[in-house]
């Protein structure tokens, strides 16, 4: 740390929306050069904070101060003038339009009535290349991977002379590698004196990068950590207020007889000659690193790449898979990674997500059995436990947790035999996380065979019972569960 | 029961405004005698039967998150060749019939085709279809209309059944086949789910392809079915018919609660969309108001009808 300024102070800060205290009594402060975690599950109430701390949101009650000053922000520009600055977890910058044009949208450099491009650029340039960003002021933003748009936006705060930092879940959807720079360049703007808001669900991130943390809770300040003097343990239990006995529930049995085997399996250069098997009652985990083509191997068993070349076998039979469809056919199910993208229909509702998998079990010729289908939906909300109103919910409004569940519901509903879970606990709290692995552990004790990819090392190691591990779109080693840990994952993933 | 109850709770804004409007008809002296008669209510039914058959297509094409300006320029091409069949070829009537509603859905099957196959947006192909199937129109008939005057040619859009006129027959069974699509089988759903979320509808197992080239080709049906019933009730087959009908179907579709993004959206909805601006249309010719000034006042109805929905739903957000 560089000094000990406290750069910004919220105190007291209350807000209610119609039926809800969103924000109660809470007080949060950031000091000049510290990186200062928020944690809580989804709905504590740390997006309303930041939303008060932008300018969007009006705080009912309590006071900010900055540089120890009484601050009124009451838009988004006074938050900017105030030099905050707040990353998004979904960005926000013009796609078409150039790096240097989006950094300084709004206020562009002129010379007379006219946009001075060059001037924009050369601008730009410099303050990509001050830190390190390997970005061209000059490409069009689409071209950009989301690290770099990242990059983007953050260079975007800098020129904007911003002290104060906020990052919501900067690293839901980069690599490791780009992780690392992001943290390299988190650094260097810490060691200038800028101070860091930096929210985030993985707690291996809190030790790397974070000096302190708070934790909010419904709403409300549970507490203040310094972070090297704090454990995960006690941060989930004040995240989730209570202790929980078993985060992982797995109880390791000796697998059945072989249900899955994939042999030679290539697509492109995503997938290249992959092989591996899973058995009955198996969870078989896949390791590695974003990109490593894992994903793909998943969306090529499912049927979901044109042009695959390989072998699949399901108990002993070889199947030929082209479409979904196939899959379904010869029991396999994917819950994929990006549910939004992927998985949802967000403007329909919970009954509408859960069963459009299964149509064919109610919906005969121009006739629906209403019944089957609240069975249908109902068995799953209470064989996962969602937490929905009613089944016409819709599942926008459902949290990450339910909708993953309901997702997960859908799946289940077509009665697979094998279930590929692909990230199956991203932007879920950790309450849900620990009752999604209930899930698992029980299907697997019921004879389904499941396969999880996931990017989350303690996830892996605590419930797989074999992992393979991916490297460039091979696997590159396949290791038991008495032989898997951080280490040995990490080697086999950068070989 | 429970439908019925769902069915005016999520339509009471737009039933309203439907009630409103015909109760003021009803009571404003210089409307009274002539809008309550069955003869004028017959009457605005058999007019907006032609919106209410190419609504029905639209509420879907909508729904999938797409478009069809087709439609109002397949009337017309429906309508001409079906009556050139008649006059030129002496062909029967009902294998004319046949044919009219045959180039609608080839028109439909065309626009589904190159709407699935590529990416082309909807509203860029459809486009492109409404100008050549006008043009065709234009140069089959040589730009003046195709006369018909037998009785036989009447009955499918101006003549009756008992009191009944047959266009509002025809229009209950075909609103009774689109509720059944859409609500009652696996196509209906795979609607929703193509327009809600085309990712997740391929990760699905959804045949999206064959969703858009299906829905596409009955609206081109419905547009075919609306050529026919207006050419009859025009005793011609007319280059200019169904100018700008296409606008009237978005309009009675967005007026019943379907979202322009597609995913959602019910016909019960579009039902109460068509009738509001067929009594409107009825309401201000009873009212003598000129013609140019109707198109003003149904541009503030549409405006309004949609603004309404949108507090609604600002509402219900927060």
């Amino acid at each position: 740390m560089a000094e000990e300024k406290i750069l910004l102070r919220m105190e007291h800060i209350t807000k209610t929306f119609p039926g809800v205290k969103a924000l109660d009594d809470v007080s949060f402060d950031l000091k000049a050069g510290e990186v200062h975690a928020l944690l809580g599950e989804n709905g504590a109430g740390k997006s309303t904070l930041i939303k008060v701390l932008g300018g969007i949101y009006h705080p009912d009650a309590g006071d900010i101060y900055i540089n120890g000053e009484k601050a009124d922000i009451h838009s988004v520009t006074s938050a900017q003038r105030n030099g905050i600055a707040i990353i998004h977890q979904e960005l926000v910058l013009v796609p078409y339009m150039t790096v240097a044009e989006n950094i300084f949208l709004g206020r562009e450099v002129m010379k007379g009535k006219f946009v001075n491009h060059r001037a924009m650029e050369t601008e730009a340039q410099k303050l990509l290349d001050e830190y390190d960003m390997h970005v061209q002021a000059s490409e069009l933003l689409v071209n950009l991977s989301i690290a770099q748009q990242q990059m983007v936006e953050i260079v975007k705060a800098i020129s904007y002379h911003s002290r104060i930092l906020v990052m919501d879940e900067p690293t839901s959807s980069i690599s490791d590698k780009e992780v690392e720079h992001l943290f390299k360049i988190m650094r260097t703007l810490t060691e200038e004196g800028v101070g860091i808001i930096y929210i985030s669900h993985k707690m291996s991130e809190l030790q790397e990068i974070c000096d302190r943390v708070t934790v909010m809770r419904d709403g409300g300040y549970v507490g203040t950590r310094v972070v090297k003097e704090t454990s995960n343990d006690e941060l989930i239990a004040m995240m989730v207020g209570r202790t929980l006995t078993s985060y992982y529930t797995r109880d390791f049995l000796e697998g059945g007889d072989e249900v899955l085997k994939v042999q030679h399996l290539s697509d492109g250069d995503m997938v290249r000659d992959v092989s591996f098997e899973a058995r009955k009652g198996e969870i078989v985990g896949f390791a590695g690193l974003v990109g490593a083509g894992r994903s793909e191997t998943m969306q090529a068993i499912f049927g979901l790449s044109g042009h695959i070349k390989g072998q699949i076998f399901v108990e002993g039979k070889e199947v030929q898979i082209h479409t979904p469809l196939d899959a379904l056919a010869s029991g396999i199910a994917l819950v994929p990674e990006d549910r939004k993208k992927d998985g949802l229909y967000l403007s329909q509702s919970v009954r509408y997500n859960m069963t459009i998998e299964v149509l064919k079990s109610f919906i005969g010729k121009m006739r629906v059995d209403a019944k089957k289908e609240e069975e249908i939906t109902q068995k799953y909300i209470d064989m996962l436990s969602i937490k929905t109103p009613t089944h016409e919910q819709r599942i926008g409004n459902l949290s990450g947790g339910n909708q993953q569940k309901v997702l997960i519901g859908r799946w289940l509903a077509t009665q697979p035999k094998i279930l590929i879970l692909d990230e199956p606990t991203r932007g879920v709290d950790v309450g849900a996380k620990s009752e999604i692995y209930t899930i698992m552990n029980q299907l697997a004790k019921q004879g389904m065979t499941i396969l999880m990819v996931s990017s989350e090392l303690p996830e892996i190691i605590n419930m797989s019972d074999r992992v393979y591990v991916f490297a460039e779109g091979l696997v590159t080693g396949c290791l038991k569960h008495d032989e898997v840990s951080q280490e040995s994952i990490m080697k086999l993933a950068a070989s | 029961m429970k439908g019925v109850k769902n069915y005016f709770k999520e339509n009471a804004g737009i039933l309203a405004a439907l009630i409103v409007l015909c109760g003021a008809l009803a009571l404003l002296p210089s409307t009274h005698r002539a809008f309550v008669s069955s003869q004028n209510f017959f009457n605005v039914l058999r007019q907006i039967s032609t919106n209410m058959f190419l609504a029905c297509g639209m509420t879907m094409v909508i729904i999938l998150g797409g478009i069809d300006l087709s439609v109002g320029s397949i009337i017309a091409l429906a309508g001409c060749i079906e009556a050139g069949m008649v006059v030129h070829l002496n062909m029967p009537l009902p294998i004319a019939l046949i044919i009219g509603m045959g180039i609608g859905l080839l028109v439909g099957m065309f626009n589904g085709l190159v709407i699935s196959r590529t990416t082309i947006p909807a509203f860029i192909v459809t486009l492109a279809t409404m100008n050549i199937a006008k043009g065709f129109a234009y140069v089959y008939t040589g730009g003046s209309p195709v006369r018909v005057m037998t009785d036989e040619w009447k009955f499918v859009g101006a003549g009756h059944v008992g009191i009944v006129p047959t266009p509002v027959i025809i229009m209950a069974v075909v609103l009774i086949i689109t509720g059944i699509i859409m609500n009652k089988t696996r196509l209906g759903r795979h609607i929703y789910a193509v327009g809600g979320n085309v990712q997740a509808a391929e990760f699905s197992g959804i045949d999206v392809k064959k969703v858009k080239f299906l829905i596409h080709s009955y609206s081109g049906l419905m547009a075919g079915l609306a050529g026919v019933v207006l050419a009859s009730r025009m005793y011609s087959g007319q280059p200019t018919a169904g100018e700008g009908a296409e606008m009237d179907a978005i309009a009675a579709t967005v007026v019943g609660g379907t979202s322009m993004a597609g995913g959602s959206g019910k016909i019960g909805g579009t039902i109460i969309g068509a009738l509001i601006i067929g009594f409107l249309n009825n309401g201000l010719n009873l009212m003598n108001v000129n013609s140019f000034w109707q198109y003003v006042v149904k541009g503030i109805v549409i405006l309004g009808a949609v603004f309404v929905d949108f507090l609604r739903n600002r509402n219900k957000k927060s």
